[in-house]
């Protein structure tokens, strides 16, 4: 049956090439559509996962409480430890030191006297390790202007803001002037390797990043860290699993008597991030709801008009004594194997859509450069994401839509009078 | 008879001290306190919120100007000198071998980490130079009459634009003190210790600063184990060229 059923639809190209066709597009439509909406929330939060919260962070009770601050005398000791074992215990998640902290950098003139001074807010990184990915996320490949990342533990690149405003070129030497970890002054010397620009308005405007190692020199901060920052192997922010694995981890890990004991923070857990993780999966709720709708509505519309299309073909079946039942059951199951089939290339198409602008992005460069003043981390390439759902998502509108249409559209099979069925005929 | 003179003199002696006015309390404070120039040696004991540290130092000061200070131990500040002329402060670092200048606010900011101030530790200016006085009234402490004074800033740009003092009514020290911002915010307490005849003033050779806006602060000491008051220091120590010496 569904084999003379097909032959039939290849054979009728009006009966299956258009339906297909604008299935198929409607599909990879949806499928492109709702992981460009996903892919496009996710940059959002990665931005300011990578420079401020990571998916997941832990630090200790106390700094959490003072983390405006950057109270590095509260920091985690035994980082390294720690680590290793948050790896183990957390294998879903890549772990990373971080140290951040603030002071004064000064740049010397040829006698070594004081030529240009400024607040800095500067990143310990890991940039040496085998296994970090820290490059790849922060894209300082991308990223840096002008010079080389550091290649030593004294390097350091600074933002090309902060390079002009200093007046810094890349091969001097910076004195950082700040607080150690005992809260001891302290000045350090790095050397300029290389300028960069996040292209996210003015959140490098003062930024320095240099190696965790030198940052741990400049702060006597021996496997120390501000922070561990843990990222989802492949980027894409979970939050129901993030917020369940932070609440797992601080039940078993934090003991609120003890302010250096470790706490986990997920990435909604940081300065109004939850309110924006919540307005993103909303947003994406809304926008992806009302898009499938739509989409149905015009799946179900082309049921439904096929259906009324193959009024006389249904007439002259029935005349020629083809039951009702039979005639109904046929024309679901067309529509059933043009959906499905229809189905599966659009989700193709869609996904290699969606493959093509993950790797690639889209970039916004000169809208998000418009919008320079704005204190909000935004990326400028937007990414698509594919995701599991992007699999599926697609046969609702495709086969649902399509089949429910017809099913609508076949009713009209049980109420045709057979007495009229040649009168029908003649028109 | 002798008993008689013993208490005539007595009753002199004291009743001329509990008779002093306030601005007469404030100038013999500065006097003990006071000197035109000082060299010390001195300990800062800094208990922080993770563990102590003792940070040892050796300091010329002329007046509130000149100041210059050199770190003994432990062995990451050793060396480390810095150099205070007006509001201008300089630091050399032997890891940085350079010579930083620091903006004149970073006088207020905390030395190594303590709840002490360059300010604090450097400055050396009569406080009747600098403050009106009121006398509050006085109370016993631990045995010992003292003092309270109500100091209010008549110059602009000071540190603590009001301090509360405790004065030993013998030793003429504030033996404890709080000091506000402008607004009539407590942001330190400062209390003296072990009080000794050093070149006949009474001196007190130990601080402890507590900065009450540090959350969960365990003070600092502040201990001074050895002063000379009035000492010919050559104008030479307080040169930048002395930062690399």
């Amino acid at each position: 049956m569904i084999k003379f059923l097909s032959k039939g639809l290849i054979r009728d190209r009006t009966r299956s090439f258009f339906p297909l066709l604008v299935i198929a597009l409607t599909v990879a439509l949806v499928v492109f559509g709702s992981g460009f909406m996903r892919g496009m929330m996710n940059s959002l939060l990665l931005d300011s996962a990578v420079i401020l919260t990571g998916h997941q962070k832990v630090v200790t009770q106390a700094y959490n409480e003072e983390n405006q601050l950057m109270p590095n005398d509260l920091a985690l000791l035994d980082s390294d430890e720690m680590i290793n074992q948050l790896e183990i215990e957390y294998p879903d998640f890549f772990w990373t030191p971080r140290i951040v902290f603030a002071g004064l950098l000064d740049v010397p003139d040829e006698n070594g006297e004081t030529k240009t001074q400024g607040p800095v807010i500067a990143m310990g990184i890991d940039f040496f390790s085998e296994e970090s990915r820290q490059i790849e996320i922060w894209e300082l490949e991308k990223n840096l202007i002008e010079g080389n990342l550091p290649s030593s533990k004294n390097d350091a690149i600074i933002s090309s803001k902060l390079a002009a405003q200093l007046n810094v070129s890349v091969g001097e030497k910076v004195t950082f002037i700040g607080s150690t970890m005992d809260n001891a002054f302290t000045t350090y010397n790095f050397d300029v390797t290389g300028t960069f620009n996040l292209r996210k308005g003015q959140t490098d405007k003062q930024m320095l990043l240099v190696d965790i190692s030198g940052a741990r020199g400049a702060l006597d901060m021996d496997n120390a860290a501000s922070a561990i920052f843990g990222f989802y192997h492949d980027l894409y922010y979970d939050d129901q699993k993030t917020v369940d694995l932070r609440t797992n981890f601080n039940a078993t890990n934090s003991d609120s008597s003890d302010m250096f004991s470790p706490i986990m923070l997920a990435l909604r857990d940081g300065n109004q991030m939850g309110t924006m993780v919540d307005i993103s999966n909303a947003m994406l709720a809304i926008m992806g709801g009302i898009f499938l709708v739509v989409v149905m509505v015009v799946l179900w519309n082309m049921g439904l008009m096929n259906g009324l299309r193959r009024y006389g073909e249904v007439g002259l079946r029935l005349a020629i004594g083809e039951p009702k039942g039979h005639v109904y059951r046929s024309l679901i199951t067309e529509a059933l194997i043009i959906g499905f089939v229809g189905t599966i290339l659009g989700t193709g198409i869609g996904i290699a859509i969606t493959y093509y602008v993950q790797e690639n992005g889209i970039d916004y460069t000169k809208g998000i450069e418009a919008l320079s003043n704005s204190s909000m981390i935004m990326p400028n390439i937007f990414y698509a994401q594919v995701t599991t759902d992007l699999f599926y998502i697609g046969f609702f509108p495709g086969v649902l839509a399509t089949v429910l249409g017809t099913m609508l559209a076949g009713m009209a099979v049980y109420k045709r009078e057979m007495a009229q069925l040649f009168k029908d005929l003649e028109t | 008879m002798i008993i008689r003179l013993s208490l005539l003199l007595f009753t002199l002696l004291f009743g001329q001290k509990s008779q002093m006015t306030v601005e007469q309390i404030i100038s013999a404070m500065d006097k003990n306190l006071n000197a035109k120039s000082r060299i010390m040696k001195s300990k800062m004991i800094v208990h922080g919120r993770r563990s102590t540290r003792t940070i040892e130092s050796r300091n010329w000061v002329i007046g509130i100007d000149q100041a210059f200070t050199e770190y003994l131990s432990p062995p990451r500040e050793a060396g480390t000198k810095m150099l205070k002329l007006d509001d201008k402060l300089w630091t050399y670092s032997p890891q940085t071998d350079r010579v930083i200048q620091i903006s004149g606010h970073m006088l207020r900011q905390s030395v190594m980490g303590s709840d002490m101030s360059y300010n604090d530790m450097m400055e050396d200016k009569p406080l009747q130079d600098l403050y009106k006085a009121t006398l509050e009234g006085s109370i016993t402490i631990n045995g010992r009459k003292h003092w309270i004074i109500y100091l209010e800033a008549k110059v602009k740009g000071l540190s603590y634009p009001m301090r509360r003092a405790w004065v030993d009514t013998e030793y003429l020290l504030p033996m404890k003190e709080e000091l506000y911002a402008k607004s009539g915010k407590l942001l330190k307490t400062a209390t003296m210790a072990d009080v000794k005849r050093i070149q006949g003033r009474w001196f007190p050779s130990r601080f402890i600063y507590k900065d009450k806006l540090k959350r969960n602060s365990k003070g600092t000491e502040w201990v001074i184990e050895e002063i000379s008051f009035d000492m010919n220091i050559s104008e030479s120590r307080f040169s930048k060229a002395m930062l690399r010496k």
